[in-house]
């Protein structure tokens, strides 16, 4: 560590006494975005960012901007890429409304985000000045037509010259201006500089100790550069935390939590915005005696991952919705042959290809029914980061436990998102059990179902006297191929009964707000952060709305029924299609109800109605904390 | 079981595995189908080898002949049609201590599981893949498969196969990292069994095509090369599968390829006039990915613990 030593021994600029250019503005959170082209590391910039307030003690939640191709057209909407950082005094849950400050690299980028609502009258923008300069007329212009518009929409534009002040420490750049915009914002947030440093380091040190000198310069040049130019200092108070925290994204909590739980293999096949997960497991699971199995396709990923499984390890893969169609069939195996596995599903937008790279919850149902008959299996989505991590453990366990495939959803939010979470201290029992090989007792068929929760122990390659043969095709309790009528019959009933007697250990879920009300909101998944921002809204204004958050999807949380009871209205929040009650077209047979809508209405007989959106980003609390108005005539 | 050695219990005599220790149930294959020899072949192997039955798992796909590892005692995995490769792969990724062989057909193989095969053939994993070719889906009743022959009648295609047959050796032969290739027929126990032998003793993926009838189907698809030994081709080599005296005394029709000459087991593959038993083709230095596949199968669960917190530690704040 004598390289950081280093680094930390040459800080010249913390202590440097704020600027007299402004005075300086104390808040409880904000929101920026980085957007750049693709390629010129506004990515990078807004995870350093975020990181650096995490470890300062800030609340965080990250967003990636990210376009579906490698390098898009220079200058374009399409092409905008990027991160959009939340951080606040207390926990930040979800990525917010509009944002208070956009970094720009050029004119154009910021209209990907004007089009979604990202940005609203005051929004600061920090832009790239050199485009006023450039050769070509053209771009001169559409510069000045861009900022002639963005005052008008009640923007705040703040010129920047980036490139120019850059070009006085590097050569090129393109390369390099990112860290220069850390910098400056690290001035304009009032952030310790040292902790910048510290991450350029980390980032930057395999590349060598110059490249992370030359990048530390940059960063500090963009500090002093905003220190003595620019009228803007803000302070978001950071709370010191006691506890040990972490800070990652989604995709990696899960290879975190797959290494926790002991699991040795992830089998799995390139799809985004899974892979991350493989690539994070790909760099660290060797260390926890694990090893990523990239298949030649997503049926081959399943397929290794229970072999494995039927040779006593439960295994992980990790993909999203048309990965899922494709393992289809051996998931149906995997349920109908009761082989424990861990499969993360991170949802993306469909159908089809869809949308590759952004957010949807529209997997809920083909989870629950694509495969061939019936195919009961166990369901679980992930709220938090945190639980990225922790549901990994338990659903390992559960698999094997209950002796078949576990889908945990997840989705795009979470995948990118970065958020800081208690450091969980991991435990030898979080680890798989070693291979059991001592002898199998013969009497013990391979399927000795329990008659009441359908459990049974499963004997694994090696186990003396526990041979079998495996089957896909109707089997009795010897694993015996078997068409009788009486033994489908039972063997189904096995098969179903497991989920119920999971259910019976599950507690009934908790709710966020009053017991009773006029309103319950119900979400799965990532939405739950966005939908409590919501309702916080909404009840400081005596809006009697309360949520809850399913974790449990198959089998469903107990007690939802006599909750649901409680309250005058219920309705889900999804980020899945729901057709509106107010259509002129819909009836009470062709309403298509929202994903989890369905799913309750079915089970509790209740009119549950639902509010459903694909916009192919997060719901932003502003958008359902309008509906919440609107439904409680507020 | 803690605090036990893993061979704990006693053995007050060394066990000794007959041929029954691999019977499982009866098999229910048509009067007059081959799948039988094949099965009474890999039996005698485990028996001569003295695999113990709970270390031998046989992986097969769906079709007449992926009903295999319902018929041996030994642990068994009866999956999904085109998909016994992938299965068998991960079986060995995470244990390189079991026995493996694979049970899979000309449609399950070359058909449906088609991009399984040429992978499995790289990854070169230890196990015996047991290609059973009748030239149809036999299952089904008589549908076209990759290797019909053109003109053939079936099912689906009554006035004739379309299509020229891929050929499954030269194809084979021609994947990277192949390491270890060979052909015999379901109707000469002796070179079955000796070709199944040599398979089980290499060191990577042992692919074995195995050419057979089908009594209902395909009945007479043999009955020039089974009526005119000189149309068979043996192949005898020390370092292939060399022939005995019995065999060479039925099949004059012999040559001593070496299986290291990748180029001359190409041309073997891709005669029309003769059908080739024997060892085509041997790469002793090819990767084996099976090496990698089981990296970490012994750490200890203190160190995976150790190496879980410590990964988890990169992202202190």
């Amino acid at each position: 560590m004598t390289a950081l030593a280093s680094v930390a021994a040459e800080r010249p600029t913390d202590d440097t006494e704020p600027g007299a250019l402004t005075e300086v503005q104390v808040i409880d959170q904000h929101i920026i975005e980085f957007v750049s082209d693709s390629g010129e590391g506004a990515q990078t910039a807004g995870q350093l960012f975020g990181t650096v307030s995490a470890k300062m003690g800030n609340g965080v939640w990250t967003v990636e901007i990210i376009p579906a191709e490698v390098e898009p057209p220079h200058r374009s909407k399409a092409g905008a890429s990027g991160n959009r950082i939340r951080f606040g005094t207390d926990e930040v849950t979800n990525m917010g409304d509009a944002a208070d400050l956009v970094i720009a690299f050029n004119d154009q980028v910021p209209y990907s985000r004007i089009d979604i609502g990202a940005l609203q009258e005051g929004t600061l923008i920090l832009i790239e000045s050199k485009w006023a300069d450039d050769v070509q007329a053209s771009i001169r212009e559409q510069y000045a037509e861009a900022l002639a518009d963005y005052n008008a929409r009640g923007y705040v534009v703040h010129e920047v010259p980036m490139e120019k002040e850059c070009l006085k420490i590097i050569s090129d750049p393109r390369r390099g201006k990112n860290i220069w915009a850390v910098g400056m914002v690290c001035a304009v947030y009032d952030r310790d500089l040292s902790y910048a440093r510290k991450e350029v380091h980390t980032r930057l040190i395999k590349k060598g100790e110059k490249v992370v000198q030359t990048n530390i310069q940059l960063l500090e040049a963009g500090y002093e550069w905003a220190r003595a130019n620019l009228p803007l200092r803000f302070q978001v108070p950071v709370k010191k935390s006691e506890i040990d925290k972490v800070v990652m994204n989604g995709n990696t909590a899960v290879g975190l939590g797959a290494m926790a739980a002991g699991i040795e293999l992830c089998s799995m096949y390139p799809i985004t915005p899974a892979t991350s997960a493989s690539h994070y497991l790909g760099s660290a699971f060797h260390n926890a005696g694990g090893f990523v199995h990239q298949a030649e396709d997503e049926i081959s990923a399943i397929g290794f991952a229970l072999g494995a499984s039927y040779a006593g390890k439960t295994p992980i893969t990790i993909t999203s919705g048309p990965g899922m169609a494709l393992k289809t069939e051996f998931i149906a195996l995997a349920v109908m042959c009761e082989l424990p596995l861990v499969i993360v599903n991170v949802q993306r937008g469909g159908p089809s290809t869809g949308l590759p790279t952004r957010v949807e919850q529209g997997d809920l149902l083909s989870a629950l029914f694509s495969q061939p008959g019936d195919a009961p299996k166990i369901i679980m989505a992930t709220p938090t980061i945190a639980e990225c991590f922790h549901f990994m453990i338990t659903a390992r366990k559960l698999a094997e436990t209950f002796r078949g495939p576990v889908i945990v959803l997840t989705d795009a939010n979470l995948a990118t998102g970065q958020q800081p979470f208690e450091r969980p201290v991991m435990k030898e029992e979080w680890l798989a059990p070693p291979l059991d090989q001592s002898p199998w007792d013969p009497n013990v068929r391979p399927f000795d179902w329990d008659e009441k929760t359908g459990l049974s122990q499963r004997p694994v390659v090696g186990q003396r006297g526990g041979e079998y043969v495996l089957t896909g095709l109707a089997h009795d309790e010897r694993s015996k191929v078997a068409y009788e009528s009486a033994i489908n019959q039972r063997t189904m009933q096995h098969r179903s009964r497991k989920l119920a007697t999971l259910q019976k250990t599950l507690k009934p879920p908790k709710l966020y707000g009053d017991d009773t009300g006029d309103l319950l909101v119900v979400g799965w998944g990532s939405t739950r952060g966005a939908i409590e921002e919501a309702v916080d809204r909404v009840r400081a204004d005596g809006g009697k709305v309360s949520s809850v958050n399913l974790r449990f999807l198959s089998p469903l949380e107990p007690g939802l029924k006599e909750i649901f009871g409680r309250f005058k209205n219920v309705m889900t929040v999804e980020i899945n299609y729901g057709e509106d009650a107010n259509w002129e077209g819909v009836t009470a047979e062709n309403r298509r109800y929202s994903q989890l809508a369905w799913m309750l209405r079915a089970q509790t007989l209740i009119d549950v109605d639902c509010w459903g959106r694909v916009p192919g980003i997060p719901l932003p609390p502003g958008r359902i904390e309008k509906e919440l108005r609107d439904r409680l005539n507020l | 079981m803690y605090g036990l050695k893993k061979d704990w219990m006693l053995e007050p005599r060394p066990r000794v595995f007959c041929l029954d220790d691999y019977e499982g149930a009866e098999p229910r294959w048509c009067p007059g189908c081959g799948d039988g020899a094949v099965l009474s072949s890999v039996q005698r192997l485990a028996r001569d080898k003295q695999l113990p039955p709970e270390k031998t798992v046989v992986v097969s796909g769906i079709g007449c002949s992926s009903r295999f590892p319902h018929y041996m005692a030994t642990y068994g995995f009866h999956g999904l049609h085109g998909r016994p490769l992938p299965v068998a792969c991960g079986v060995r990724s995470r244990r390189p201590d079991v026995h493996l062989f694979v049970v899979t057909g000309d449609g399950d193989c070359c058909a449906i599981g088609t991009a399984h095969w040429i992978h499995a053939i790289r990854y070169n994993m230890k196990m015996t893949v047991m290609m059973f070719d009748n030239n149809i889906y036999g299952l089904t009743k008589k549908q076209t498969s990759p290797t019909t022959r053109k003109g053939s009648h079936s099912n689906v295609h009554p006035r004739g196969a379309p299509l020229s047959p891929i050929n499954p050796l030269s194809t084979t032969i021609s994947i990277t990292n192949a390491s270890f290739v060979a052909q015999t027929v379901d109707w000469n126990p002796v070179h079955l069994y000796q070709t199944l032998k040599k398979a089980h003793e290499h060191d990577g993926l042992a692919f074995v095509r195995i050419l057979q009838r089908c009594p209902h189907f395909t009945a007479k698809i043999w009955d020039d090369f089974q009526h005119d030994p000189n149309k068979i081709l043996l192949l005898d080599h020390p370092d292939g599968i060399p022939a005995d005296d019995t065999l060479k005394r039925i099949y004059k029709n012999s040559v001593a390829h070496d299986p290291t000459d990748i180029g001359a087991a190409h041309e073997i593959a891709l005669r029309e006039d003769v059908v080739p038993v024997g060892q085509l083709l041997w790469n002793p230095n090819a990767e084996r990915y099976d090496h990698a596949a089981a990296w970490g199968v012994d750490m200890s669960a203190a160190d995976r613990l150790e190496g879980a917190q410590s990964s988890m530690d990169r992202f202190l704040i």
